[in-house]
């Protein structure tokens, strides 16, 4: 690993001052996708803020029946809140799904979104990638890509975006805040990833010295009854081939309510909002499910190794949200 | 236990006493537990460096620029030993039959003797640094460039020019008896499929590392190696000093599986950096660079059609494979092996082909040719039995052999008849429905399979030295390598036995060149191996205590005769009474009495070594001996997404006796759960167009986590093979052997779609 400055910073001023100052510095948050793209000579920074010891780490419910989750939450107390639990299972379970037990006590919500592609050439030095160096080329397309995107890739990258957690917060309609020596910013979810375009180093909005904070969750009573579905080959501790996270209302076999949303599809977590307009107002059948995930996943084009997530993904939207309608819980 | 009535040339079995069969605690277990057992990278130094590599990104081609100063001018950096200033190793030996160490090399590369790059990833230089950390940061600062040369590196497209593999001693390459294809042609069942796997890894959790100290021309390595003695004569022989002058220390190897078998470059290059910076040097390679130096099992495309009556009798069985070596080492994977012996056929016909690539030479790994060819062939019975109409098992039952069906050989101990009944009334197979996608459990389709489990067993002569104490301690010393498996607690269990003493007393030293030496832990054979030479130097042992007790006119065994004494209770017994050794080392003055088997060097080591080679040709010809088994599996498929999980496992085997009833299900257990990667999710994945490694890595590589693995039930008929040492058969690699057909069948079973190509994954069940 290349040598490297460290900081612990003592508050939010701090971090975010240090980080704009000094050259080619980065927050630290568990360190653990950080860190092992430092080993794998990928990111280099030069000075590290360690962000961990900012009081960033309340779960607190907002006045309208929302809920704000500092950036420094870990992944697994997160994931056992008892307000996350019941109001947002979808979350909890997106959390449970990832990684392992050791990863998410130290992961934080911060560095959870922000964390980078699992795509083999993008940690490989050897291989040609935009992501890594702009304009080398994108040695997965036309190698080996069986866990890359199917919707809004472009023919620069098409890596997916590996985070669980991220995908049940853009079915959420999540919230993240930003600060930085400008000031605070709030971002919809759903916009603080890009796709990649012609700019796939470029991933999300943020800027390289704004600092995330916390996540709200607006009140969603939709999300009461919500799943996640994670679907892989192994049977933990595997990033997604394709996920989904879905929360589902139906009155007298009519949806009344509903929030979809794909992960291991893209560079960004999916929010189906295709899916969305035909589910809402319609029948709660297995017949309409289909539709809707035809209709979300008409724009998809795969490659020969993932050409099958288009008809993977179509099953699982079906599953979940007949799973939701069965359990009695969409009701 | 039960003991099989002994055959005139049977050795002694030993399997009397209280401590073999039982599940005796590993002696190891409390050093490894509190974490004071030392693997080769914990070995303190005083002036340790430490090394890191660097490895080519090209498949084939030469180095045209090497640029060191960067690395150089970190701070720590001790020296970067690169083709352009490396002290010279001799060239790799050929090989040959009476040399065994000749073996060993892992490539033929003469590593950073010249510019050439053989394969992606081969070490083009060596960093040395004061820290690991430093090492593998400078090692990050070399620069080389290279003149690529066209290679061939993509094993599906160059399958198709596979020749026939060389026959050699251990592996014929081909067998045929009849005229299969004409048989099949005229078959009234027939089926006729290919079958693929892919490349895989070991994945041993202890990384492959080096720790090299030279004193002048002696050297010490501590290396976690499955054959300590084949090493130190390979390096002695590479570093040009006499072999005495080697040692080689592996106390404890954190996993091997095959893959550490061979010297590979790592090993070479920290000793050789080791002389080139005059301080002792460590390398613990990245999980990356295993993946880049140390082979793999080689991937496979295996034919195997069958064809049979409209009974089920088996007239044609056709099985041959075409696997890859590297173009600088590797060697045949016996793919086809089993299908010599699995069914009474009338018309055989086996043969395996290769190609060699330009790639990381392939190595041995768990149940080489086995682990994937029973893939093939137990899935092909499979889908013949569906075909038929026929129970799989029933099939398997119809077409069971007597005698080796090729060649008319007898088996020593043919027990699957046994183990298919054991395991399935263990399993409750009765009543199964033959019909698949029969079962349903909510979102899940539940199947059921089946698969024989197949290892040939097989020895290699061993040095061992038996001492006792005036204490009544016992010695047991031999180089064996105690890799996790509870080898050196086999052989505590053996000797506490054979000399009638508590195990407790007994104390095996293993894991060291300075030791008698012991046969490479492969193919199975350490345990049957070792025993076989420590049952007879516990034997000599009892001789000279008689020797020394009968004489005396005092001792209770004064007279007796060899044929009369027990051993037990601490000493010997005959009619008239007995006394402990203690006593009878004190009576005759003596602090100790020693037996040895097996000569180090010398005439005797060589005439063991042809004793050796002509026993073993001749016991191939005359038995087939194997330990086998039945395994049993349930998986579920998520009808929507394709999701395979294996939900029930019962293995019933034949591994002859068994030593440790503890040991040998954990081993049995283990082959399983590898064999359960093997079929659901493992792969090595090479860029075609490069030869470059994609998933070089346990986060992209994926072995099977807990959340894989179901209960399993391991069940032993515990019956000695009459032929063998002890009775052993060996366990350590059966139990991955049928895995993956077992599941595959059951995954068929599940839900009427046959998968041929490994690893079964969701997309191929959509
Ligand atoms: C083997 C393995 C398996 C995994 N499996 C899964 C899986 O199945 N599903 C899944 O979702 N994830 C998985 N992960 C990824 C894991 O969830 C992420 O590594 C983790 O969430 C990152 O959080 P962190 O706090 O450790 O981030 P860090 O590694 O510290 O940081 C990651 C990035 O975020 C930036 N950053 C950190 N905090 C902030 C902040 N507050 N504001 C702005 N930027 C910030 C850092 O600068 C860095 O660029 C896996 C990881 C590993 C190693
Ligand atoms: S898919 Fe994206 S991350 Fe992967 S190699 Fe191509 S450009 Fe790089």
């Amino acid at each position: 690993m290349r040598p490297f400055g460290y900081v612990s910073a003592p508050d939010v001023a701090t971090a975010v001052r240090v980080v704009s100052t000094e050259p080619n510095a980065k927050f630290l948050g568990g360190g653990t996708n950080l860190v092992d793209l430092m080993r794998e000579g990928v990111e280099r920074p030069d000075t590290l803020v360690d962000v961990t010891g900012l009081p960033l780490t309340a779960i607190e419910e907002l006045p309208g029946g929302g809920v704000r989750i500092g950036a420094l939450v870990r992944n697994a107390r997160l994931a056992a809140d008892p307000l996350i639990r019941s109001r947002y299972p979808v979350l909890s379970r997106a959390l449970l799904s990832g990684a392992s037990a050791q990863l998410r006590n130290v992961a934080t919500v911060g560095g959870n979104l922000v964390q980078r592609t699992r795509c083999p050439y993008f940690y490989d030095h050897a291989s040609a990638c935009n992501k890594r160096e702009p304009g080398a080329g994108c040695d997965a397309i036309g190698g080996v890509n069986r866990n890359h995107a199917v919707l809004g890739a472009s023919e620069h990258c098409i890596a997916t975006h590996p985070s669980d957690m991220a995908v049940a917060l853009a079915a959420l309609d999540a919230v993240v805040e930003l600060e930085s020596v400008r000031g605070t910013r709030r971002v919809p979810l759903l916009d603080l990833h890009r796709l990649p375009g012609e700019t796939p180093h470029v991933e999300t909005v943020l800027t390289a010295d704004e600092l995330i904070t916390a996540v709200e969750l607006p009140h969603l009573p939709v999300a009461a009854a919500s799943h996640y579905r994670k679907v892989r080959d192994r049977a933990s501790y595997a990033f997604a081939l394709v996920s989904v996270a879905a929360a589902l209302h139906v009155r007298e076999g009519v949806v009344t309510d509903v929030r979809l949303a794909l992960g291991g599809v893209a560079a960004k977590p999916w929010r189906a909002h295709q899916a969305e307009r035909v589910l809402l107002g319609a029948e709660a059948t297995e017949e309409v499910f289909l539709r809707a995930a035809d209709a979300e996943l008409a724009a998809a084009t795969g490659l020969p190794d993932n050409t099958f997530k288009i008809e993977l993904a179509r099953r699982t939207i079906v599953a979940t949200l007949q799973e939701l309608l069965t359990d009695g819980s969409a009701a | 236990m039960t003991t099989a009535p002994a055959r005139p040339d049977a050795p002694p079995t030993g399997t009397s006493g209280p401590y073999v069969g039982a599940p005796v605690d590993r002696v190891d277990g409390v050093v490894k537990t509190t974490g004071a057992a030392r693997f080769a990278a914990e070995h303190p130094y005083p002036g340790l460096a430490h090394a890191a590599l660097v490895h080519a990104t090209i498949p084939r081609g030469r180095v045209t620029w090497i640029d060191s100063a960067a690395a150089l001018a970190v701070d720590g950096v001790l020296a970067v030993i690169t083709h352009e200033n490396a002290p010279a190793m001799r060239p790799v030996k050929t090989q040959s039959v009476l040399d065994l160490s000749t073996l060993v090399p892992g490539s033929t590369v003469n590593h950073l003797a010249s510019d050439e790059v053989h394969w992606d990833g081969q070490p083009v230089a060596v960093v040395v640094a004061e820290s690991r950390q430093i090492a593998l940061h400078a090692a990050s600062l070399v620069r080389a460039t290279y003149r690529e040369l066209p290679s061939t590196v993509d094993f599906a497209t160059e399958k198709r020019n596979a020749l026939p593999q060389k026959k050699s001693v251990v592996d014929p390459g081909r067998a045929a008896k009849g005229d299969a294809e004409a048989a099949l042609s005229t078959a009234a069942v027939a089926v006729d499929h290919l079958y693929t796997t892919p490349v895989h890894h070991h994945n041993a959790l202890e990384l492959h590392t080096t720790t090299a100290v030279w004193d002048g021309d002696r050297l010490t390595v501590h290396e976690p190696t499955q054959g300590i003695d084949w090493t130190r004569k390979h390096l002695a022989h590479r570093f040009g000093v006499p072999v005495e002058n080697v040692r080689v220390i592996a106390p404890f190897v954190g996993g091997a599986f095959g893959g550490k078998w061979h010297v590979w470059a790592g090993t070479l290059l920290t000793v050789l950096a080791a002389r080139v910076v005059g301080r002792p040097v460590r390398l613990v390679l990245t999980r990356e660079g295993v993946y880049r130096t140390v082979g793999g099992r080689s991937p496979s495309e295996q034919r195997v059609a069958l064809g049979a009556d409209a009974d089920g009798t088996l007239t044609a069985l056709i099985h041959t494979s075409v696997t890859q070596v590297g173009r600088v080492g590797g060697g045949p994977e016996p793919a086809t092996g089993l299908s010599r012996y699995a069914y009474a056929a009338e018309n055989v016909l086996v043969e395996q082909k290769q190609i060699a690539l330009d790639l990381v030479p392939n190595t041995y790994m768990r149940a080489p040719g086995e682990a994937i060819g029973s893939f093939a062939l137990e899935s092909a019975i499979d889908e013949l039995a569906h075909e038929l109409g026929v129970d799989p098992i029933e099939l398997r039952m119809r077409n069971e052999p007597e005698r080796d069906p090729i060649d008319g050989r007898r088996f020593s101990h043919r027990k699957l008849r046994e183990v298919y009944a054991l395991g399935a009334e263990r399993f409750g197979w009765a009543g199964r429905s033959l019909r698949p996608r029969s079962t349903r459990d909510g979102r899940w389709l539940v199947g059921t399979g089946v698969a024989t489990a197949f290892h040939p067993a097989n020895l290699f002569p061993a040095n061992v030295t038996v001492r006792i104490s005036a204490d009544g301690g016992v010695l047991v010393r031999c180089g064996l390598h105690e890799m996790g498996m509870g080898a050196a607690t086999a052989q505590a269990q053996i000797a506490a036995d054979a000399l009638g003493v508590p195990i407790e007393s007994v104390r095996v030293e293993h894991g060291d060149s300075t030791l008698p030496a012991a046969p490479a832990a492969s193919g199975s054979t350490q345990t049957a191996s070792i025993a076989s030479s420590l049952l007879a130097a516990c034997e000599k042992l009892k001789r000279s205590a008689l020797a020394l007790a009968r004489g005396s006119a005092d001792s209770p065994l004064r007279g007796a005769k060899p044929a009369e004494v027990q051993a037990r209770d601490g000493g010997l017994h005959a009619a008239r009474g007995g006394e402990t050794y203690a006593a009878i080392l004190a009576r005759a003055g003596r602090s100790s009495l020693d037996a040895a088997v097996g000569a180090e060097r010398g005439f005797a080591a060589v005439a063991g070594q042809v004793r050796f080679m002509s026993k073993f040709l001749l016991d191939r010809r005359r038995w087939v001996r194997a330990a086998s088994g039945a395994q049993f599996c349930e998986v579920r498929v998520d009808a929507h997404t394709g999701e395979v999980r294996v939900t029930r496992w019962v293995g019933a085997f034949d591994v002859g006796t068994v030593i440790n009833a503890k040991t040998v299900a954990s081993q049995l257990r283990g082959g399983i759960v590898m064999g359960i990667g093997m079929a659901l999710s493992e792969a090595t994945v090479v860029d075609p167009r490069t030869g470059r490694i994609v998933n070089p890595g346990l986060a992209e590589y994926h072995v099977p986590v807990h959340a894989d693995v179901p209960p399993i039930e391991i069940h032993c008929l515990g019956d000695p093979d009459p032929t063998m040492p002890a009775g052993v058969l060996g366990a350590g690699e059966v139990g991955i052997t049928g895995v993956a057909a077992a599941i595959a069948n059951a995954v068929h079973h599940a839900t009427g779609r046959r998968v041929r190509d490994l690893p079964v994954t969701l997309d191929d069940l959509l």
